[in-house]
């Protein structure tokens, strides 16, 4: 128990000399990084992180409820001070790399500054404590903000309405999905397939199975576009709607939308739009204008609301006329000068019902707004101008590097693949391993499925020159070493807290909580 | 801007490697007839100041001055700052999903924990890294169990949040799925006999709220057993997580799937999200579990270490195959609940968990002293239901004065004439006995 982490001290030797200078300047240098046991093998009995005021005496539980239904305590809870629990997630916190530390281009993520006065605005008590169930003449404020970012929302992206109560993207596909049904359900039947490109999501496939729909995967073509032909002869009147990403995931803009989606409406269907990539036409392109039925946001990508390492994210839904009378409850309502919530299904009886419990992530929302209100109208279309330009930049500066295996203009992010280095035996996650040590986060790997050993570059907006050339020197470093020193890649990385990670014995030997007496080895 | 780090030198010059003229020029793929030709209709940009206040003026139209009395599935409890400032450490925060676990062992460690947590909470073997709240996480321990039982029929309890229940609806509308509503009894516990008479061999799982939407201890070891008979998964739904530092496991008294929500810890009500939902399983489900899930392994050099594991139930390998399509869940609110339960630990929670029971009681006191009886006779933990007449021009008045009262069940239940005077209310440990003596003074008028 002594040494519950497994480290030890003769591990640090060599990790220092050559190795600083062989990143650059600019590389991770290995700081005081603290080994940290979990929180339940720390403490001592009796010691207790929290002031409350006393239990009043007399307080009897068992005087009302069952004996056989009460515990006395919870055995295995750890008994920390406040001080030990504030330098053990101050400590994990320095493992930890966010955006705040670096670069973190994760391609189809977004992963773009999130401005730390929206934080402050989150933390208005007005907000922050606000009660879901306030009664409509205490909550206006909540309820006005919910309200007019609806409408900025629907106006952003070219919708009448957008359902602002999912809890974060692929919950705002399955709200898409399931009004796409309940609109084919109210003209006869659900339909029974639903299209997906061979570049989408997997949340895409996942959200299409849990509306009872199966998928069918459509080829992209060689200039990894979508083309109308494809969809012609996939599309008949049992396909629900096809889902698109645009621009897709290898950041190319699907030109053929329009005529795309005139083929999938003129069959019955609709068009799904996914707008994880919506970063790359704010303000340029609206996808209510390109032939869009539906499409989801992520507040947490394109609006800069935190990931928090995992959510909570936010995913409203634009959708198109016909599909407004679907839309699941509630919607924010402005009657005269005042704000209300309709949850009634009998004010919307074609509702597809509730989502999720209340109204919606009301902290991502006072973000997004927060964020919308300082870039305004010009602002926004910026964010797609330099989106665009940061991605254009690093490809333009990659390319003959990495190989490019689409030539065709990309938009906000751009994929690489490893073909280049594959003789010298050094494998996309080598190369993103060695990125670590140079101090940035790697890019999205292994994905989209299309392109073998993918490498995902989605810079944002909001990353200078200065750091796009420390990313594409890094890039450059680790091309060239792949060919003087590919084995030297293959231990990579050396600077970060832990090496590489054995993902195999997690999966065969699975260790998913703490136990008393536990020991990994 | 100041987001925008470009000046126009670096934008000529990033031009130039582009080998282009303009920036437009860089959105030539985007067809002509495609583009906004306008600029978006949207409110001009504002600066921080000004935005700082316009946020102001919207929050103060929200009345938050004292502490709500309602809490009915969001919970106004006491937060150490001491959670809100190591959850505002940029590495946490600005952090995405731990896909690079060599630079993310801070999010995985800590996501161990939350599990860890959630299976001493629960008495449960297995937690996943969290979901999207209760009510999702709800839905998605019926589509466990219809797919680990290979059975269609859920029945649940009536006194389960109603939210709960309408979200499960929704889930369920496109799976066939069937669910069958049993009733609950004159002490606001799920009615056994009614229960015993629903579940069959077609039974997937049984719903229980614990505590239920009435504040009620439900009667989870009976209807756990009851479910087992048929052969179905047993399933609790815990909105109030504080409850479990005071009542039994719900893995102690039979329950299969244990779900609901830690906001409780950690988290303000928030206007109701984001909200860390959890979910436990028995071991034997590990296959069937939603979700992402952190585990402990070892790096190259033997030192222990976490990874996201399992991940072949998951959308991103299995696709349409998947167990559910969650992606992004509720980290940063599971982080802040692991920091509040470790602040706490086994005597804080003990300690909270008695204090809630207490002011719970005083509460009932007070509202008997004022001369309102319970509507339901069952034993409760903090939250109750009240029958106070008129209980929507109850809330009407006290909300006049700035006061959340609770919410009238009839809201909830408007078929039910019991429900016709009942309001829910609760108290917490941020309800002093002084708050909760007036409460019920102001309630009687």
């Amino acid at each position: 128990m002594a040494n519950p982490t497994g480290w030890k001290p003769s591990m640090e030797k060599g990790a220092e000399g050559g190795e600083a200078q062989e990143v650059g300047a600019m590389g991770a240098t290995r700081g005081l990084a603290m080994e940290e046991a979990l929180v339940f093998e720390q403490g001592s009995p009796g010691r207790v992180g929290v002031s409350l005021p006393p239990v009043p005496a007399g307080t009897n539980p068992a005087a009302e409820i069952p004996a056989a239904m009460l515990r006395p305590e919870i055995p295995g809870m750890p008994e920390m001070a406040e001080l030990e629990v504030v330098r053990h997630f101050t400590r994990l916190s320095q493992w930890n790399w966010g955006i705040d530390t670096g670069f973190y281009p994760l391609g189809s993520c977004t992963m773009k500054y999130n401005p730390k006065s929206s934080e402050a605005l989150a933390r208005l008590p007005g907000f922050a404590g606000a009660h879901p169930l306030l009664p409509s003449s205490m909550s206006q404020g909540a309820l006005e903000l919910i309200w007019k970012l609806e409408r900025a929302l629907s106006e952003i992206a070219g919708f009448p309405a957008t359902v602002m109560s999912p809890a974060a993207g692929a919950q705002g596909e399955l709200a898409g999905l399931m009004m796409i049904r309940a609109y084919h359900v109210a003209r006869g039947a659900p339909r029974r397939k639903v299209l997906i490109p061979d570049t989408a999501h997997g949340t895409n496939p996942a959200s299409a199975a849990l509306n009872g729909y199966s998928t069918v995967q459509l080829e992209s073509g060689p200039d990894g576009r979508l083309h109308p032909e494809t969809v012609a002869k996939a599309m008949d009147e049992d396909v629900a709607a096809i889902m698109i990403t645009n621009p897709n995931t290898l950041g190319i803009f699907e030109t053929h939308i329009a005529e795309i989606a005139a083929i999938v409406h003129a069959r019955g269907g609709l068009v799904y739009g996914d707008g994880a990539n919506f970063n790359a036409v704010l303000g340029v392109a609206r996808p209510g204008d390109m032939g869009f039925d539906v499409m989801q946001y992520n507040l947490h990508k394109t609006f800069a609301t935190p990931h928090g390492g995992g959510g909570p994210g936010s995913g409203p839904v634009g959708v198109a006329a016909a599909l407004v009378p679907f839309m699941p409850l509630p919607v924010v309502v402005k009657d005269g000068e005042s704000f209300r919530l309709v949850t009634d299904p009998r004010e919307r009886p074609s509702t597809i019902g509730k989502l999720r419990e209340f109204w919606g992530n009301m902290g991502m929302f006072v973000r997004a707004w927060a964020l919308i209100r300082e870039l305004g109208p010009d602002g926004l279309r910026r964010v797609a101008e330099l989106a665009v330009l940061n991605a254009n930049y690093v490809r333009a500066r990659l390319k003959g590097h990495f190989n490019l295996p689409y030539a065709t203009d990309t938009l906000h992010e751009v994929v690489f693949d490893d073909q280049l280095q594959k003789d010298d035996g050094v494998t996309t996650m080598d190369v993103a391993k060695r990125l670590i040590d140079h101090g940035t986060h790697p890019p999205t790997v292994y994905f989209p499925l299309v392109v073998h050993g993918a490498i995902m570059i989605e810079p944002t907006e909001t990353e200078s020159k200065e750091t796009l050339d420390q990313f594409v020197g890094a890039m450059l470093a680790i091309a060239e070493q792949a060919k003087a020193n590919p084995e030297a890649l293959k231990s990579a990385p050396r600077k970060p807290i832990r090496a590489r990670l054995d993902e195999t014995r997690a999966a065969r030997k699975p260790v998913l909580r703490w136990t008393p007496g536990m020991k990994v080895e | 801007m100041r987001y925008h780090p470009h000046t126009p030198g670096d934008v000529r010059q990033m031009l130039d490697v582009c080998g282009v003229k303009s920036i437009d020029e860089l959105f030539r793929s985007i067809p002509e007839k495609l583009r906004l030709a306008r600029p978006l209709d949207v409110p001009q940009a504002t600066d921080e100041i000004s935005l700082l206040s316009e946020f102001q003026r919207l929050a103060a139209r929200n009345q938050t001055e004292h502490p709500p009395f309602v809490g009915a599935g969001a919970y106004a409890h006491h937060v150490p700052p001491a959670v809100d400032q190591l959850l505002l450490r940029g590495e946490f925060f600005t952090a995405y999903t731990p896909y690079q676990p060599e630079i993310a062992q801070g999010t995985l460690q800590a996501l161990f924990e939350w599990q860890t947590f959630v299976t001493l909470l629960t008495g449960l073997e297995i937690s996943n890294a969290s979901m999207y709240d209760g009510a999702t996480a709800t839905a998605e321990a019926v589509l466990l169990a219809t797919r680990a039982t290979s059975r269609g029929k859920v029945v649940v309890s009536a006194a389960l949040h109603p939210e709960y229940r309408k979200v499960l609806a929704t889930y369920l509308a496109s799976t066939g799925d069937e669910i069958v509503t049993v009733p609950y009894g004159p002490d606001g516990r799920t009615d056994l006999a009614a229960l015993e008479a629903a579940v069959d061999d077609r039974t997937a799982a049984v719903v229980i709220g614990y505590p239920n939407f009435f504040g009620v201890v439900d009667a989870l070891p009976e209807a756990a057993a009851i479910a087992h008979r048929a052969g179905a998964l047993a399933i609790s739904s815990t909105s109030e997580a504080v409850a479990l530092g005071l009542l039994k496991a719900p893995g102690d008294l039979g329950v299969d799937v244990a779900v609901g929500t830690m906001q409780s810890f950690g988290n303000g009500v928030n206007f109701g999200g984001p909200a860390p939902g959890f979910l436990a399983i028995r071991e034997g489900l590990v296959r069937q579990m939603p979700g992402r899930v952190a585990g402990a392994t070892v790096d190259r050099t033997g030192r222990r270490g976490f990874v996201l594991t399992l991940s072949t139930r998951e959308q991103h390998i299995r696709r349409d195959k998947a167990t559910s399509n969650i992606c992004t869940n509720a980290g940063l609110a599971a982080l802040a609940a692991t920091i509040h339960l470790s602040l706490l630990g086994k005597n804080g929670l003990a300690h909270l968990a008695r204090l809630n029971f207490a002011r719970g009681k005083q509460l009932r006191d007070a509202m008997k002293r004022a001369g309102f009886g319970l509507r339901f006779t069952g034993p409760t933990f903090n939250e109750a239901a009240f029958e106070v007449g008129d209980a929507e021009a109850v809330v009407e008045r006290l909300a006049s004065r700035g006061i959340a009262a609770g919410v009238p069940l009839s809201r909830w239940y408007p078929g039910d004439p019991r429900m016709k005077g009942a309001l829910l209310s609760v108290a917490t440990e941020v309800h002093t006995p002084e708050l909760i003596e007036l409460f019920a003074q102001t309630v009687k008028g």
